[in-house]
């Protein structure tokens, strides 16, 4: 697997307006960022051979055919990841262009998750939450709030772990999308506000949950080879991993329900980058509620399993802390672009164009995706 | 009142679990059991993850068990579930240890706490089907 390293590079990001109401198709809203990311690279339509589509299947490899008039898809796969979906793809998408399969390869994401229908009512009717669906959902353990919350309360009884730890992620998240353009919520945040909203499911509060949006994002995966004839500065790929945990599909069956795919997924990632943790300049981490983004924190060996309540605590995950984190607000407050917001954002930061949240002298970053109830996704990056 | 009736989520038919859900019916909950290795399992499924092993029988669970976790939902995310809130939802670990997830009964949400024993309970649901509760025991 060390072979992969740097044998490719993200040479190209798209991402429409995110928002709560597009008024555009979920096609309109792809095509726009696949676009996007083509012109952004410099590369035409033509150039893109292989596509990963988002394994919702909304859209699938023949609408890219179709509308992108692509003459010759050599490659097409899906990775059914959930919120990992992502960075999962990367690592498709490295092994595809590396071995000489395909030579660019574009991966898009977007929906109207706010003004279609909401993500959290889906979950029952998708095969890999078969399992929920029979036993848990006729018990009232039906969306991600309540189910996460039993991860979260266990992680809060066995290590101490405190709701105005979690505050902090959302506030420092929140932060960062005041600074971004494109962001849905810019209303700053308190930890007192966090602490003041309402209970969704115990103890996860309003403000620990994610935004339903509308909107897309694209990126394409080249060979470095040729990504250095493109338009913009390559970013490097150093390292990839996924990673399942055990009883993916129930959280309630999981041996240990305080870790994540991520821990299986961060060894090998690390291990492919040769890279420490220390090297990290920027992380952007999926951020569907507050507690998963610390529980990934520790299963990515940023701290200890039980010390992520105080990792993110005073400042060391805000922008000019330690470990700055969702430098462009995240699914909490800038948009639930399914996490390719997040590697976008990695991708400008990398290249020094991430604006008024930028971090300064970024030189490695990570990006991590984690979703369908456990399932984790890394990917380490360098200019 | 009848399935058509029912105004929540209902467990789709599933070949592997009809055991399950009938021994609920009779409120005499029996869990799956690998006659390759003795493991027990839940929920429902056709392999052993330990030997492999395709053939299994159901056991009587005790229905004693502890909680692992919980939750207390202030927010139904479906329209039957409006009338219950505040709802606690636990993850029980039972004495076979698997777990259940279901809905507390005469608990208090500040009593709850890891590892406090509970009893299992049976609500029939009048839709043909019965789901498990639990009791501080």
């Amino acid at each position: 697997m060390a072979g992969l390293t740097d044998k490719c590079a993200i040479t190209g990001i798209g991402e429409t307006e995110y928002s709560k109401n597009s008024g555009k198709s979920v096609a309109a809203l792809q095509m726009e960022a696949s676009l996007k990311a083509i012109a952004d690279a410099g590369l035409k339509p033509t150039d893109i051979d292989g596509v990963i589509p988002y394994g919702n299947m909304e859209m699938v490899a023949e609408d890219f055919i179709t509308n992108l008039g692509l003459p010759d898809l050599r490659y097409s796969a899906v990775t059914p990841l959930g919120g990992a979906s992502a960075v999962a793809a990367i690592q498709a998408a490295v092994s595809a262009v590396a071995s000489g399969i395909a030579n660019n390869v574009l991966i898009p994401i977007g929906r109207n998750g706010s003004s279609g229908q909401r993500i959290g009512a889906r979950a029952g009717e998708m095969p890999q939450f078969r399992l929920i669906g029979e036993f848990e959902m006729p018990q009232g353990n039906i969306a991600p709030p309540q189910l996460y919350a039993h991860m979260a309360r266990r992680h809060m009884e066995l290590y101490g772990t405190k709701s105005e730890q979690l505050a902090e992620i959302a506030v420092s998240t929140r932060a960062n999308a005041i600074l971004n353009d494109n962001a849905v919520m810019t209303k700053p945040m308190t930890i007192e506000d966090h602490q003041n909203s309402r209970i969704i499911s115990d103890p996860l509060r309003l403000f620990d949950c994610c935004l339903e949006s509308d909107g897309a994002a694209a990126v394409i995966v080249s060979g470095s080879d040729r990504a250095k004839d493109l338009a913009q500065k390559p970013i490097y790929i150093m390292g990839v991993g996924e990673g399942h945990p055990d009883s993916p599909s129930t959280i309630t069956q999981r041996p240990d329900i305080t870790t994540l795919g991520t821990a299986k997924a961060a060894p090998r990632a690390f291990g492919m980058a040769g890279v420490s943790h220390k090297d990290i300049d920027v992380a952007e981490i999926y951020d569907c509620f507050t507690y998963i983004v610390m529980c990934q924190l520790e299963d990515l060996g940023f701290c200890k399993k039980g010390e992520g309540g105080d990792f993110v605590s005073n400042g060391r995950i805000a922008r000019g802390g330690e470990l700055p984190i969702n430098t462009h607000g995240g699914l909490l407050s800038q948009s639930h672009i399914v996490g390719m917001n997040h590697v976008c954002e990695l991708v400008k930061q990398l290249r020094g164009s991430a604006g008024k949240a930028q971090v300064a002298n970024a030189e490695i970053g990570l990006v991590t995706g984690y979703g369908d109830m456990g399932d984790g996704s890394v990917a380490i990056m360098r200019n | 009142m009848t399935e058509l009736d029912y105004d929540k989520p209902m467990p789709p038919l599933n070949r592997d679990s009809k055991p399950f859900w009938d021994s609920m019916k009779e409120h005499n909950m029996r869990l799956q059991r690998c006659v390759g290795c003795g493991k027990i399992r839940h929920y429902p499924r056709p392999v052993c993850d330990s030997c492999y092993s395709m053939e299994y029988d159901w056991v009587r669970a005790s229905g004693k068990g502890k909680v692992h976790t919980w939750t207390v939902s202030e927010h139904a995310f479906h329209p039957g579930f409006l009338a219950a809130l505040p709802m606690t939802l636990a993850t029980v670990e039972l004495e076979e240890g698997v777990r259940v997830c279901a809905q507390m009964r005469d608990v208090e949400p500040g009593q709850m706490a890891v590892d406090m024993a509970v009893e299992l309970g049976y609500e029939d649901t009048g839709a043909n089907f019965t789901l498990p509760v639990f009791r501080p025991a």
